[in-house]
């Protein structure tokens, strides 16, 4: 990998993104969405909260949908890049970064800066970093289905797919889990399933910062002991990590060996 | 220059390249002929390292190019149908290129910058370009490294009159510098003044690679679309 390629190629496509209209727009609705929450609520902790469950929701779609499609568009331009003397690592990583930083931007305008305006403590700090950890997350889930089918269409619907996995399904089918075997203590499988769902590990995390995981009973308590500590908030962050990496050298694995 | 050993291809149950050798060399410009899916593109692709052959090798100045980019710096490609990131300018493409290639510490060659007046437009978004002027752009970027091996599929598709003619001029001039050009056209008629070889492929197979002048011998045709045509009906009547 030629790293000083990439600084260049890098500053292109940041450069082209930000100028994209869906990614104004996108920043202009969670800069209100935010705006508007802070200033509805009457305290500034309860409307972190409902902000919270904005952006569990939000970020990940915008960001899986938006960055399927760049890839889907870029086909001819990445062919391109790959006649040019570039190693197919560098342009893919390229593109990864690229996606990874316009939308990381935008999510600090957007959500970033009110948050510090408002709530400028630990716990705001946790969630900005938090969904910053999403925004990377969901594109690197993004480039895996582009880099999985050629057909537009069908990458669209996987990343739909995985989005409605993560924020609905999942949790449907650990609750399904939990009923099923009421009987049995669960909790520590709980806090081991946590970490196969990047929004339930962010939220998870958030909710413990905010000190309101008495509401979530005897499983809140087990999570507080668990991710509580130092050391559960350090793994936690390791676990959004290998969501980051791990989709990402799929892809980089598929894209290598891809025919264009 | 390029020689490519016994490649194969298949996408899924289509043979798109079936046991192909070939040797293309220096100085020549080479048109890659044949029906619609043939795989001529496959072909330029597999040599650009975009599509990797099931068998066989392809070698560039000696050494095989498989898992190599090094050697991508010495072609110029130019894609049939080109798309930029549409917030681009002409001008962020092309410094984008240069960034990219620049390692041959030469002057980029801007010949055809000027003479297709992409000069004035250079603040333009791509996206707001037509079909035409898009393929300036491919066109210009492709010569623009002074590369030996020029690649171009279908080059003068979708371009004006004037344009297409100044873009041949340019392939002339570049042909007798001793580069090697490799193009793909249906448009035989404008062929004529430009190829030294003709290569034609059928349903994946090479089914000749002549000389330009010794085809027009054999078929007792003037001009290459009469050729070519005299060649398909006999392919056609066996």
């Amino acid at each position: 990998m030629n790293p000083d390629k990439m600084k260049k190629l890098l500053k292109y496509v940041v450069a082209d993104i930000i100028q994209n209209k869906i990614v104004l727009v996108y920043t202009a609705l969670l800069l209100i969405i935010s705006l508007s929450v802070f200033n509805l609520e009457n305290s500034a902790a309860k409307g972190l909260l409902s902000l919270l469950n904005i952006i569990l929701i939000l970020v990940p779609l915008i960001c899986i949908i938006f960055s399927t499609i760049y890839m889907y568009n870029s086909a001819e331009f990445i062919e391109l890049l790959v006649s040019q003397p570039l190693k197919r690592r560098t342009i893919w990583l390229s593109l990864f970064c690229g996606l990874a930083t316009s939308l990381s931007i935008a999510y600090f305008i957007g959500v970033g800066i009110p948050i510090l305006i408002y709530h400028a403590d630990a716990t705001g700090f946790i969630m900005i970093i938090t969904g910053l950890f999403l925004t990377v997350v969901f594109v690197s889930i993004a480039l895996l289905s582009a880099s999985l089918t050629r057909d537009k269409a069908k990458g669209i619907g996987l990343s739909i797919s995985f989005w409605l996995y993560f924020s609905l399904i999942f949790d449907a089918l650990v609750l399904f889990l939990l009923f099923q075997f009421q009987d049995y203590p669960l909790e520590n499988i709980m806090v081991a399933l946590s970490f196969l769902n990047p929004i339930g590990l962010s939220r998870v995390q958030i909710l413990l910062q905010m000190d309101i995981s008495a509401l979530m009973g005897y499983t809140g308590a087990i999570f507080r002991d668990f991710f509580g500590n130092s050391a559960g908030i350090i793994l936690s962050y390791v676990g959004l990590t290998a969501w980051v990496i791990v989709p990402l050298l799929i892809s980089l694995r598929k894209f290598k060996s891809k025919d264009l | 220059m390029i020689v490519t050993k016994n490649i194969t291809k298949k996408f899924g149950k289509l043979k798109a390249l079936d046991d192909v050798s070939v040797t293309f060399s220096k100085g020549e410009c080479i048109a890659l002929l044949g029906p619609n899916g043939c795989g001529k593109t496959t072909l330029i692709k597999s040599l650009l390292g975009m599509v990797v052959p099931d068998n066989g090798t392809i070698e560039f100045n000696q050494s095989s190019i498989k898992n190599k980019w090094a050697y991508r710096s010495r072609i110029g490609y130019m894609p049939q149908i080109g798309r930029y990131p549409e917030n681009m300018t002409i001008a962020n493409v092309i410094d984008m290129m240069k960034d990219m290639r620049k390692e041959n510490n030469t002057a980029p060659d801007e010949d055809l910058v000027k003479s297709f007046g992409l000069n004035n437009m250079m603040q333009k978004k791509m996206s707001t370009l037509s079909g035409g002027t898009t393929q300036k752009v491919s066109a210009a970027l492709a010569f623009m490294f002074n590369p030996d091996v020029l690649v171009l599929d279908e080059p003068t598709a979708g371009l004006d009159p004037l344009s297409s003619e100044k873009l041949k001029q340019k392939i002339i001039s570049e042909k007798q510098n001793g580069k090697l050009v490799l193009i793909t056209s249906h448009i035989l008629s404008e062929l004529d003044d430009l190829i030294t070889e003709v290569f034609y492929m059928q349903e994946g197979k090479l089914l000749f690679h002549k000389k330009l002048e010794a085809l027009k011998q054999e078929t007792g045709e003037e001009k290459l679309s009469k050729a070519i045509a005299k060649i398909m009906s006999e392919q056609e009547a066996l």
